[in-house]
């Protein structure tokens, strides 16, 4: 960086210029809200002024004629919303992103660790774009092509067939309550497109994480005598859980919300997405959509907040 | 114990391996079905192949306009994200203040909500201050979470980064701008063109929230390719959509992956 070539005119070149910026260098205070006064603005006049009107929103009752809202507070839309078949919803959702966060966790560990250990050169390039093109081709076309591979007349059952074990599939969709008529149709199924859309956003923190990890450390691990696979769980993975927890964040969080793959894969029994655009898109039933909002956003907000703890968010 | 060369043990090599197949199968699939010659089923394997798609594609008036303001859409989102995540960038990297952790999370918040929020949130307020439903409101809504990518890149090289070049640039007698355009904005550049990418590649494919932002005039590429779906017979053309997207989407990605790299090799 020392061959930049700085040239500094001598002459300043207007004088009440230059005191501004003298009076931003003598007052660090002034320079630090000039800096955040434009993005402070933007994310909270546009961004944080709208959610917390959803919040507000929830606790505010419709006009039983119009459906319009009015600005009494009211506990009857979380009433509702605690009802079992409201509750079912939350539920669904909840396990579900637990479910995939802990498999994408899981089934994306070993492939990050290879990436970020071993991988080199074009090993390397050709890993990153294996794990970005599909997180970059159109989300919706991969979910459609999805439908395509687990649909009765699809790739997977073709290829089940060649090999003989359209038997095993039977048996996996004749399990109650997860199974269904096809994959395309069961929670199953939807599980494995969750899996598949959100895993590359557990990868990448991951690999990240484990890319951080000094080899000094590695090396001072073994010279005092620890084997392998002690180092692996008492130097790697305690500096790569963090990477794993920032992934976690976005697994999570996208499959809670996600009301397109539900609509498209499953049994279209409602996720929290699907029921916040349906109460959203109702007349009347828009304090109820809110409140639907509000699951999310408190679920969220405790998740980050244990995230922070965990140092997720220096591995974002 | 020599460690310059790791090799990786066979379950290990497998296991990678499987998962960049599961990645990368759909997407094969989505290759495969641009050039079948079936309309409407979608049998397996496909009963012939065939390039008129491709054709029928490009005299898709409506599929350029949608590409058009998908391009539009993404790079004034970009642009806004980057002026707006390097400021925050700069404010946040160094100084410790009173509301600092409460900034940084609020920076977060448009990603680690579900985008479903974000979109009602955001449709619920455009209505209520009575703005028209245009392509500047899913902008707005689109540099809301990108800032957060630009941010990011650019305070992890902010912390890489020693603080004595800018006090030896003062010292020199530099003024604060002078500083910031000869030392630390080369220093960020690269990190704020990576993370500029990733915001273009994040609103180039975003659906959800542009779903409640856009107008009825606007289609957005995704939008487009929402509306195509249902339509059995426009898949295979959707396919091809899909591969010319990720033409567009792939270099972009390449040049950010490069830019990063550089910085962390020796680390």
């Amino acid at each position: 960086m020392t061959e930049t070539g700085i040239t500094l005119r001598a002459a300043p070149p207007a004088s009440l210029w230059r005191s501004v910026l003298r009076f931003f260098y003598r007052h660090p205070n002034a320079t630090l809200i000039a800096l955040l006064a434009l993005p402070l603005l933007w994310m909270v006049v546009i961004y944080f002024s709208s959610i917390l009107q959803m919040v507000l929103v929830s606790f505010y009752t419709t006009d039983s004629l119009s459906g319009r809202i009015i600005p009494k507070f009211t506990l009857a839309t979380y009433q509702q919303l605690l009802q079992p078949a409201n509750l079912d919803i939350i539920l669904r959702s909840v396990a579900m992103a637990a479910a995939v966060t802990i498999a994408a966790a899981i089934v994306g560990f070993p492939i990050s660790y290879y990436i970020a250990r071993y991988a080199r050169g074009r090993t390397k390039v050709l890993f990153f774009l294996g794990v970005m093109m599909p997180l970059w081709s159109s989300y919706l076309v991969r979910v459609y092509a999805w439908k395509l591979i687990l649909s009765n007349e699809g790739i997977l059952n073709w290829v089940l067939a060649q090999l003989g074990l359209t038997g095993v599939l039977d048996a996996v969709l004749s399990i109650p309550s997860i199974g269904g008529a096809s994959l395309s149709t069961s929670y199953i199924g939807m599980f494995v497109v969750f899996l598949y859309i959100w895993l590359p956003y557990m990868i990448l923190p991951t690999q990240a994480a484990l890319e951080r990890v000094p080899k000094s450390y590695l090396e001072a691990s073994a010279d005092m005598g620890a084997r392998p696979g002690m180092t692996f769980r008492k130097v790697i993975l305690p500096l790569a859980f963090p990477g794993v927890v920032a992934g976690s964040i976005f697994t999570f969080s996208l499959t809670l919300g996600d009301y397109i793959i539900p609509g498209i894969i499953g049994n279209s029994a409602f996720f929290i997405g699907s029921a916040v655009y349906t109460f959203y898109g109702t007349a009347g039933t828009f304090p109820l959509a809110a409140a639907f909002t509000v699951v999310p956003m408190a679920i969220m907000g405790v998740y980050l907040l244990i995230a922070r703890k965990l140092g997720a968010f220096d591995a974002l | 114990m020599r460690s310059d060369q790791p090799r990786a043990s066979w379950p290990l090599k497998l296991a990678a391996f499987a998962v960049i197949a599961f990645l990368n199968f759909p997407v094969l699939v989505i290759f495969l079905y641009a050039f079948t010659t079936e309309e409407a089923a979608f049998t397996f394997p496909p009963p012939g192949l065939t390039t008129t798609w491709f054709g029928v594609l490009f005299q898709r008036e409506d599929f350029w306009r949608a590409l058009a303001t998908s391009l539009q859409v993404a790079a004034i989102a970009t642009l806004v994200a980057m002026a707006l995540g390097t400021l925050l960038a700069l404010a946040l990297s160094r100084t410790k203040f009173f509301g600092k952790e409460m900034i940084s999370l609020l920076v977060l918040l448009p990603i680690a909500l579900p985008g479903i929020v974000t979109g009602i949130a955001l449709r619920s307020s455009i209505n209520q201050y009575g703005i028209p439903f245009s392509m500047w409101t899913i902008i707005i809504g689109h540099a809301t979470f990108c800032v957060v990518t630009v941010y990011n890149n650019a305070v992890a090289r902010l912390r890489r980064s020693s603080p004595s070049m800018n006090e030896a640039s003062m010292d020199l007698g530099a003024t604060a701008l002078q500083t910031f355009r000869y030392i630390i904005l080369p220093t960020m550049a690269t990190a704020l063109l990576a993370g500029g990418l990733l915001a273009f590649a994040l609103s180039f494919d975003e659906i959800i929230v542009t779903n409640f932002t856009a107008g009825p005039q606007q289609q957005t590429l995704p939008i487009w390719i929402y509306n195509q779906l249902p339509r059995p017979r426009d898949r295979p053309v959707t396919n091809v959509a899909a591969i010319f997207t990720i033409l567009i989407t792939l270099p972009a990605l390449l040049v950010a992956y490069r830019l990063t790299r550089g910085g962390d090799e020796q680390a």
